[in-house]
């Protein structure tokens, strides 16, 4: 199920050039910003979780998951070199497989590494809350990645379509809506977190064995919906 | 072909050479020159921005997003009205910041539009074949996505204003809010059409400029925030206005603040005094100018 030719040519399209800075940058800021902040107002557990629960989870785990999901096969089918891919004997189940594990490993390593690092310089793990947003952001990576690599089969504004729907519907009606916030990635990996960080500072709207339960069917559901959109793809021109 | 012909020519016997002449014309009517094609780069760009004459796919983003921005400044407007309120509900120069996020995305969405597939075709050249300068070009692009932007954050405006008038709300006071909003708008429009060019400009890659942009403006804007809350918890309300320059929208919410007659939305409602006011309006200017800058470089050399 794995091709390493073909993970090696994603980990290229992913991180070569220029690109790398672009995913780097992200995580770079928010390093600076717990710095900044540890510096300003010392150790603190609330202003831990804020910041890492609405600038790390809420805002940069998203992003960082849109850019490696629809980028692990978006700009391939865009400009029609995936053709090249497709008329290869590798089943294409396996081809989006192994993009999932790239964009994966690709949106773990940028997102949560910086989180852990964060929340160790923030409060020094008090209340386990570096591990339980680092948890969170792993589990989130997972089912972003998935969810964003469906888009990129799928449509070819898949950028706009995820950062519609982890901006515009994550943040924006989750806020308002109660109801959106069952069906949000962010949610339910906050579920995760809540169990491991035990305490009141980090809680969600959703119960762990739902969550659970939600993350995993999305993002089988959406690996599975990849790999058949897959079969059946049709190049198209620029519009 | 040069070799062929040359191979050709002594094949016919000599004398027997003529020239045909086929009836080529040059062109002798007027030529429009400069300005026209920048007139004409810049209105196909501002139409482009919103899909006009392009096909039904390209529309749909940015018209849900202009009804998006325009929905609640409509239902604020008839909410006035229907209970006789004394003034509307939002300032006019506060509804582009809690619109902000509808606005990032078009910016977003548009700007790549705007520039980035002239580079990814290598069609840029093709332009500056014709008798535009590069600083055409950058003023054609610049000058189309802040008309757009102005469009997109004006209109609800507009929607708020037409309403106050009809509900019989204070003539002046309306008329000094909107156009107080009305040159609000207009520097956040100028503002984030150049940082959304200048990004979508070096990442030609589909996908790329969009979340590039988003990135920039999002981050930016919730690490300001985030900073100025805990500077606010901190009690240093010294430095929650230095902060706020460091994100467009808190950039434009400091002039405002400064010299617009709005309510800040930083923490604790401290907002810049005029001193600091100056400094925003320099920053934000330089900010502008910079934008511009950096395009005209960019497209200096490109693909030629």
């Amino acid at each position: 199920m794995y091709d390493p030719t073909v993970a090696r040519l994603t980990y290229r399209a992913l991180l070569g050039r220029r690109r790398a800075l672009i995913l780097g940058a992200l995580p770079l800021l928010l390093l600076l910003i717990a710095f900044a902040v540890r510096g300003l107002a010392g150790a603190d557990d609330q202003t831990a979780a804020d910041l890492l629960g609405g600038l790390a989870l809420a805002t940069m785990v998203p992003i960082i998951g849109v850019i490696a999901g629809t980028g692990a096969i978006g700009p391939e089918i865009d400009d029609g070199s995936v053709v090249y891919l497709l008329s290869k004997p590798v089943k294409r189940p396996t081809i989006i497989f192994t993009k999932l594990i790239v964009a994966i490993a690709v949106t773990m390593v940028f997102s949560a590494v910086p989180t852990l690092i964060a929340g160790f310089v923030l409060n020094g793990n008090g209340q386990q809350i570096a591990v339980a947003y680092t948890v969170a952001a792993l589990v989130a990576s997972i089912a972003y990645a998935a969810l964003f690599l469906l888009l990129g089969t799928v449509s070819r504004h898949a950028v706009v379509f995820g950062l519609v729907y982890a901006l515009v519907w994550e943040a924006l009606f989750g806020s308002l809506v109660p109801g959106a916030r069952t069906l949000s990635v962010q949610q339910w990996s906050l579920a995760v977190a809540q169990k491991v960080a035990g305490g009141d500072l980090i809680t969600s709207d959703v119960g762990l064995t739902t969550a659970t339960v939600l993350l995993a069917a999305v993002t089988v559901l959406a690996t599975w919906c990849a790999g058949q959109k897959l079969r059946t793809l049709t190049l198209a021109g620029e519009e | 072909m040069a070799a062929e012909q040359s191979l050709r020519t002594p094949a016919t016997a000599a004398g027997d050479t003529r020239i045909h002449n086929i009836g080529y014309r040059s062109y002798d009517g007027p030529r429009l020159g400069r300005a026209y094609a920048r007139r004409s780069l810049y209105s196909q760009s501002l139409r482009g921005a919103y899909g006009l004459g392009r096909s039904v796919k390209s529309k749909v983003l940015p018209m849900l997003l202009f009804v998006v921005m325009c929905v609640p400044a409509a239902i604020m407007v008839a909410v006035a009205v229907a209970t006789k309120a004394k003034d509307l509900p939002v300032d006019y120069t506060e509804y582009a910041i809690i619109m902000q996020a509808v606005i990032s995305l078009y910016v977003a969405s548009q700007a790549p539009v705007a520039v980035s597939r002239d580079l990814r075709f290598k069609t840029v050249p093709l332009y500056f074949s014709r008798p535009i300068e590069t600083a055409d070009y950058v003023l054609a692009k610049f000058a189309a996505l802040a008309s757009a932007l102005f469009a997109l954050t004006a209109a609800p405006l507009l929607v708020l204003y037409l309403g106050a008038l009809l509900a019989k709300l204070d003539f002046t006071d309306q008329t000094k809010g909107f156009a107080q909003g009305i040159v609000s708008v207009a520097l956040l429009s100028l503002l984030l059409a150049g940082i959304g060019l200048v990004i979508a400009a070096v990442t030609p890659r589909r996908g790329f400029g969009i979340a590039a942009v988003i990135a920039v403006l999002t981050i930016s804007y919730g690490a300001v925030s985030t900073l100025q809350a805990i500077a606010d918890a901190q009690g240093s309300d010294g430095s929650i206005a230095w902060i706020g320059l460091f994100s467009p929208v808190t950039l434009i919410d400091g002039v405002q603040t400064a010299f617009l007659g709005a309510t800040s939305t930083f923490p604790g409602g401290v907002g810049p005094d005029t001193g600091e006011g100056v400094v925003y309006v320099l920053f934000t200017l330089g900010l502008i100018a910079a934008c511009y800058g950096l395009l005209v470089r960019r497209y200096k050399k490109v693909g030629l």
